[in-house]
């Protein structure tokens, strides 16, 4: 199989009804999600969410109590990690450090019985994808955290796996190697295709890269879609909570209307039955309202509080006028920050009708 | 690069302007005064109870019995056949219980590291339980447990074993016996150890690259336990080349090592000089050990980082 030098075709991945306890804890509570063939997935959660362990069974280290994992038509549940042919990229990397990079990337290869010459021919391929061509005598101690990583990679794709697992690759990186690395490994997820199934607690890396995001907390699936979607519209408080920032403003509904403070909102959609809402409220997406008000916009009135300078942005806390507080992000331009109000003057704020997004309140608030 | 360039920096040019310059350096300075002072006891304790005698050693060596500088001793260790014979069984007694003790204490040492921490504790304690009895109890015992009548004849003989008594000590197996029971926790933990510090990723990595169980295991878990076992084999060997009471008690006179052969210059012969010589010997030989297997070790290291995995 791996001496066919043709691309192999990415298979899709089915899970189903995955349960894994701990004692009394489920560390996967009945969780069913497929992945698309060639699809780039990430698994989202905050730690001890469940999704590093969903990635340890499509490795095969974790057995699940029961469920079934397809790879394609396979089922793949009992079969061990070493006879599944997945790559994957730990978390600290995991290169053997008694073997050098070559012999690291060689690894999989040497086990599948590749000739000498074709190994090595493969070995520098793998080595020039990840653009550390001619690093292959170097010892691992020899590389930084940046190479390292690469090297891992070079390693998962070299018998060309038809899936992709990654473990919070990029956590160990610093932040400008992280950015940098996140669009790479994406460049690199487009050329070859394979279907990548990545973990992180990281959200911005997660909207950055993937096709789908999963996110996942106390082992169940909270929601899973296209990064935009889960951004725009969170299904619930727990997803609209951990993705981005937020402020919830709880509102009224009565006969399909939905009211703030005796005034009646122009919400994009309309309640579905629920009685308790959450407005959501994205700290972007509100605006400084002087003078006539706009059409198809509401209204806040409240009182700044605080003013925070952030670089890039700025970060202004209103206390509106029922307590509650909400943060407002604006832009550092000298003319944006002009027209905002100091600490203890009144403030009047903005929020469009199309960024209009209500959650049921099912008693799940973040505190 | 930075340290010549901090080395051109013109220190001394700028150090009347640089702000307590001159009491930071005498903070340094009493600090490190401090800890010395902290590591005298020992530092006294161990030249009085090892420097001094050991150069004392090394003069008594060379000094002939009407007490001027001579060669004898040593000419007498390089003319006597006997002496060759002694070094040669110390050496090959010191070999066999390392092999022995790495045959056993290898694969006890990996079951212990697989076992949950409270198991692993508990089993360790088991193994540790010899090392706190005495070193002679432990060879006594021995000798009960394996001579003519001892429970091991008895009891294979009842069970049909063997029809006749044999002889299991007063011999090279009984040495061998006594001393892999008492060298064993010596190899166990520090392979214990080094097993401990491998990330269990690394096997799992091999794994999801395609190994086997048993491949994972020799491919990537023994060259990284390596180190742990040389280190072991090492404090095992060492320790072996100056034994003295297990060889003497369980040896019954035909197992003579190079400590038993001094205590006898000195006891029987009353010579100093030629117990000294002996002496200065085996610590050759044994520095000559350590070194040697130094270098083996670092060149393990210089393979494995430069061209491993071939």
């Amino acid at each position: 199989m791996s001496n066919n030098q043709a691309r192999a075709e990415a298979l899709p991945i089915y899970i189903s009804n995955v349960t894994k306890t701990y004692g009394k804890v489920f560390a996967l509570d009945d969780v069913s999600l497929d992945v698309k063939q060639g699809e780039f997935l990430t698994l989202l959660g905050p730690s001890g969410s469940g999704k590093t362990t969903l990635l340890m069974v499509l490795a095969g280290f974790t057995r699940p109590d029961h469920g079934s994992l397809k790879f394609g038509d396979r089922e793949v549940i009992r079969t061990p990690p070493h006879k599944r042919d997945v790559g994957m990229v730990f978390q600290n990397y995991a290169l053997f450090p008694h073997m050098n990079v070559a012999a690291n990337v060689g690894f999989p290869l040497k086990l599948r019985n590749v000739p000498a010459a074709e190994l090595a021919e493969r070995v520098e391929a793998a080595l020039e994808t990840v653009q550390l061509g001619g690093y292959g005598q170097r010892g691992i101690d020899q590389l930084s955290g940046g190479q390292k990583q690469r090297v891992a990679l070079a390693r998962a794709i070299v018998f060309e796996p038809r899936i992709l697992l990654m473990d919070e690759p990029l956590s160990a990186l610093d932040k400008k190697l992280r950015e940098h690395m996140q669009i790479e490994l994406r460049h690199l997820h487009d050329k070859l295709g394979m279907t990548t199934v990545y973990v992180t607690h990281d959200q911005r890396e997660a909207l950055t890269m993937s096709d789908r995001i999963a996110v996942i907390n106390h082992g169940k699936l909270m929601q899973l879609d296209e990064p935009r979607t889960i951004y725009d519209f969170p299904a619930n408080t727990f997803v609209a909570d951990f993705i981005g920032e937020s402020t919830f403003v709880p509102v009224s509904v009565s006969g399909g209307k939905v009211s703030y403070d005796g005034a009646t909102l122009k919400t994009a959609t309309q309640p579905d039955g629920a009685t308790k809402y959450n407005l959501m409220m994205r700290p972007e997406r509100l605006s400084f309202v002087s003078g006539r008000k706009p059409k198809d916009v509401n209204v806040f009135k409240g009182t700044v509080s605080e003013l925070v300078f952030q670089g890039e942005s700025f970060l202004m806390y209103a206390d509106l006028s029922d307590g509650t507080q909400v943060a407002v992000r604006g832009a550092t331009q000298k003319d944006a920050m002009a027209i905002v109000p100091e600490v203890g003057k009144p403030v009047s704020l903005g929020l469009h009708k199309d960024d209009t997004v209500l959650i049921p309140d099912a008693g799940d608030m973040p505190a | 690069m930075s340290v010549a360039e901090s080395l051109q920096a013109p220190v001394g040019a700028r150090a009347e302007e640089a702000p307590n310059a001159a009491g930071l350096k005498s903070d340094a300075v009493k600090e490190r005064m401090q800890l010395l002072g902290l590591c005298s006891p020992a530092l006294l304790l161990v030249a009085v109870t090892m420097v001094l005698p050991v150069i004392w050693l090394f003069y008594l060596s060379f000094l002939s019995d009407e007490g001027t500088f001579s060669l004898e001793h040593y000419q007498r260790l390089t003319a006597s056949k006997a002496y060759a014979r002694i070094f040669y069984t110390t050496f090959q007694v010191s070999v066999l219980t390392t092999l022995v003790c790495v045959a056993i204490g290898y694969p006890l040492a990996y079951f212990l590291a697989q076992l949950p921490r409270r198991a692993a504790a508990l089993c360790m304690i088991t193994v540790l339980l010899p090392f706190w009895t005495s070193l002679l109890v432990r060879t006594y015992a021995w000798l009960v447990l394996l001579q003519r009548k001892g429970l091991v004849n008895t009891w294979a003989i009842e069970l049909g074993l063997w029809d006749e008594p044999i002889k299991i000590v007063h011999n090279l197996n009984g040495t061998l016996i006594g001393m892999v029971h008492i060298m064993l926790p010596f190899l166990v933990l520090p392979v214990y150890a080094s097993m401990k510090a491998i990330d269990t990723d690394y096997v799992k990595a091999a794994a999801n690259l395609g190994a086997s169980p048993i491949q994972a295991f020799w491919k990537v878990f023994f060259p990284l336990s390596l180190p742990g076992l040389f280190a072991g084999a090492l404090i095992v060997f060492v320790l072996c080349l100056g034994f003295f009471v297990t060889p003497a008690v369980l040896g019954g006179g035909r197992v003579i090592m190079v400590a038993m052969s001094i205590t006898d210059t000195i006891e029987l012969f009353f010579n100093w000089g030629a117990a000294s010589a002996l002496g200065v010997v085996l610590l050759v030989m044994t520095l000559g050990s350590l070194f040697a297997a130094s270098k083996l070790l670092n060149l393990d290291r210089i393979l494995g980082g430069g061209g491993g995995g071939h």
